[in-house]
């Protein structure tokens, strides 16, 4: 390919973008995903959003007991708060727990609820780093990673979760019940 | 004093409260009309019910943790298929936000060519639609599948409510953003404390899915998501995100946590059940129903309740007097409309013996609404969440009415 027609290759590509345009503006504020990055706080398995940061169990365990444990009871099923741990095997039983460790299918769920949502009465208020270690001795707890474990935005999206494929589809549309 | 304990007898026996007229109408007479001019227009400005009826409250059932926190709506002493917004009922997760409704906005954003901010004076310059839809929270009654629990309808049926929701159909904003074609999913976002969280597939999202401003003609309730909520007819009422303001699309659901840990089928194999989204068909007597007496005696009744389908339109209800062995179908109440509450009566002679009252419903695909028995054979009795099975009140001679499991 001739160098000329190289150089002009990006000003071509730009020009097809150009001949498919954003349909005009009519109503609603435009706005730039720079502009609302603070507010673009999910995080989840297949659409990513892992930030930057990262946080060690034993880091974790100072943040739960600072932020955590008034609610969720100091070993994470003593509390008034929803149980954290245990309940490993027991979703068939008669009597099944439900919780980080035995039900939860996704850590990154598990990140996503913490920052957004916890702690409850102040919601927001851990850092991304805080996040990562809570998230991770949360994990130790259950028995899923290890002391010495820390956490960043490659680390988590690997852990497979003990009930990963314990859900399935919703068969009423054809079963009724 | 004797109002009070009139105004208190309505609320916890509110059809033997009805029947007391026709007991007076034998004897006295009821007393002459006030002679001096009543009280002024505006007492108060925005109206208020009767107080001789102020016992008709929403109710929390206990003291739960803010974020489990719920109040029921008193579908025993209602009428007709609307839920006055003041008793509509209430599911929060982070409490009730103050929103200013002149800096709140709704940003879509993600797989669309413009990413763009709505206020709510944007929306009201959008075409609009004006749609009856019951809401009902996915764990109603599930308190109910394994014994009966509440004394009354209100606490057994009462996370449902139904309102006539005005606001922009979503897909009208879908498209004023230019949706890509890899959007398939939507994350629904709150702006409440803890920024409640769902996902909603795109079909959804061009169906019928609403950005509501308006309940029953006004402004919604702080309560209902005020100024902007979500509102998907015929889904659990977690999905229909309240304070709305954001709608992020992508290729893939989110796995949150309200869809994962929370609002999730457990069934008796271990196995759960993720994204069960419609509301089956459903029905529940609530004239005469539990807590209320057949104060007048044996003699005529009315046999009145909702009937209510995720799935499309209520076509047939059937009631029994005698605990299942028997059906009669029940008149419905126009207009019959998709996805909203249907009122039911049926006149009833009442012997003055015991009756176990039952009803059923069945909606236009062709679904019934199934016992307590066929659901716990098909998923166990783990399931707090989509109990739509058979209700039971009996009768006893005395006329009072209680929730029993037939």
């Amino acid at each position: 390919m001739p160098k000329r027609l190289l150089l002009l290759l990006p000003l071509l590509l730009s020009a097809c973008d150009a001949a498919t345009p954003a349909p005009p503006a009519r109503l609603g504020h435009a706005v730039t995903e720079q502009e609302i990055a603070a507010w673009n706080i999910d995080v989840s398995p297949g659409n990513g959003g892992l930030p930057p940061g990262r946080g060690t169990v034993a880091e974790g365990r100072k943040v739960y007991a600072n932020a955590c444990a008034a609610c969720h009871g100091e070993k994470g099923d003593d509390g008034p708060a929803p149980k954290l741990r245990g309940g490993r095997g027991s979703l068939a039983s008669a009597k099944p727990l439900t919780t980080v460790g035995s039900y939860w299918p996704y850590a990154e769920t598990l990140f996503d609820y913490v920052r957004r949502a916890m702690p409850f009465d102040r919601p927001g208020s851990l850092s991304d780093d805080q996040v990562y270690a809570v998230t991770a001795y949360l994990l130790r707890i259950n028995d899923i990673l290890a002391e010495d474990a820390e956490l960043d935005a490659t680390r988590l999206p690997r852990i497979r979760m003990p009930n990963r494929d314990g859900f399935v589809p919703d068969p009423r549309d054809a079963s009724h019940l | 004093m004797t109002s009070r304990r009139k105004l208190l007898g309505f609320g916890l026996t509110g059809f033997g409260g009805l029947v007391a007229g026709r007991a007076g109408a034998a004897g006295e007479f009821p007393p002459e009309p006030e002679r001096a001019p009543g009280l002024p227009v505006l007492s108060p400005a925005y109206g208020q019910p009767s107080p001789r009826v102020a016992a008709i409250q929403r109710k929390s059932w206990s003291n739960p943790p803010l974020e489990q926190a719920s109040s029921l709506t008193p579908l025993g002493d209602l009428y007709g298929a609307l839920t006055p917004n003041g008793l509509f009922y209430e599911r929060h997760h982070s409490g009730v936000p103050d929103i200013d409704p002149e800096r709140h906005r709704l940003v879509i954003h993600g797989a669309v060519r413009r990413p763009v901010a709505f206020s709510l004076e944007d929306l009201l310059r959008l075409p609009s639609v004006s749609r009856l839809h019951f809401l009902e929270c996915t764990g109603n009654s599930g308190s109910e599948l394994v014994k009966p629990t509440r004394e009354t309808v209100q606490g057994t049926h009462g996370l449902l409510s139904c309102a006539e929701w005005t606001g922009v159909p979503l897909s009208i904003l879908l498209d004023e953003a230019g949706l890509l074609p890899s959007g398939k999913w939507l994350l629904a976002e709150g702006a409440d404390a803890g920024r409640m969280t769902r996902s909603v597939p795109i079909e959804k999202a061009l169906d019928d899915a609403i950005v509501a401003y308006g309940q029953n003609g006004e402004p919604l309730r702080p309560e209902q998501g005020f100024p902007m909520r979500l509102f998907l007819p015929g889904w659990g009422g977690n999905l229909s995100v309240k304070w709305l303001r954001r709608l992020k699309v992508a290729a893939e659901p989110f796995y949150t946590r309200e869809e994962t840990s929370k609002y999730t089928d457990l069934m008796a194999d271990g196995s759960a059940r993720i994204f069960t989204w419609a509301m089956d068909a459903k029905s529940v007597i609530t004239r005469p129903s539990g807590g209320q007496t057949l104060g007048g005696g044996p003699g005529p009744y009315q046999i009145s309740g909702v009937a209510w389908s995720g799935r499309g339109r209520i076509t047939t209800v059937e009631i029994s007097t005698d605990g299942g062995q028997s059906w009669r179908k029940a008149p419905l109440q126009e207009p019959v409309l998709s996805k909203c509450l249907t009122r039911f009566s049926l006149p009833w002679e009442w012997s003055g013996g015991p009756a176990i009252l039952q009803s059923r419903a069945i909606d236009e695909t062709g679904y019934r609404q199934p016992t307590r028995e066929a659901l716990i054979a098909a998923r166990g009795a783990h399931g707090a969440y989509h109990n739509n099975s058979i209700q039971s009140w009996r009768v006893d001679p005395s006329g009072k009415v209680t929730n029993i499991h037939a």
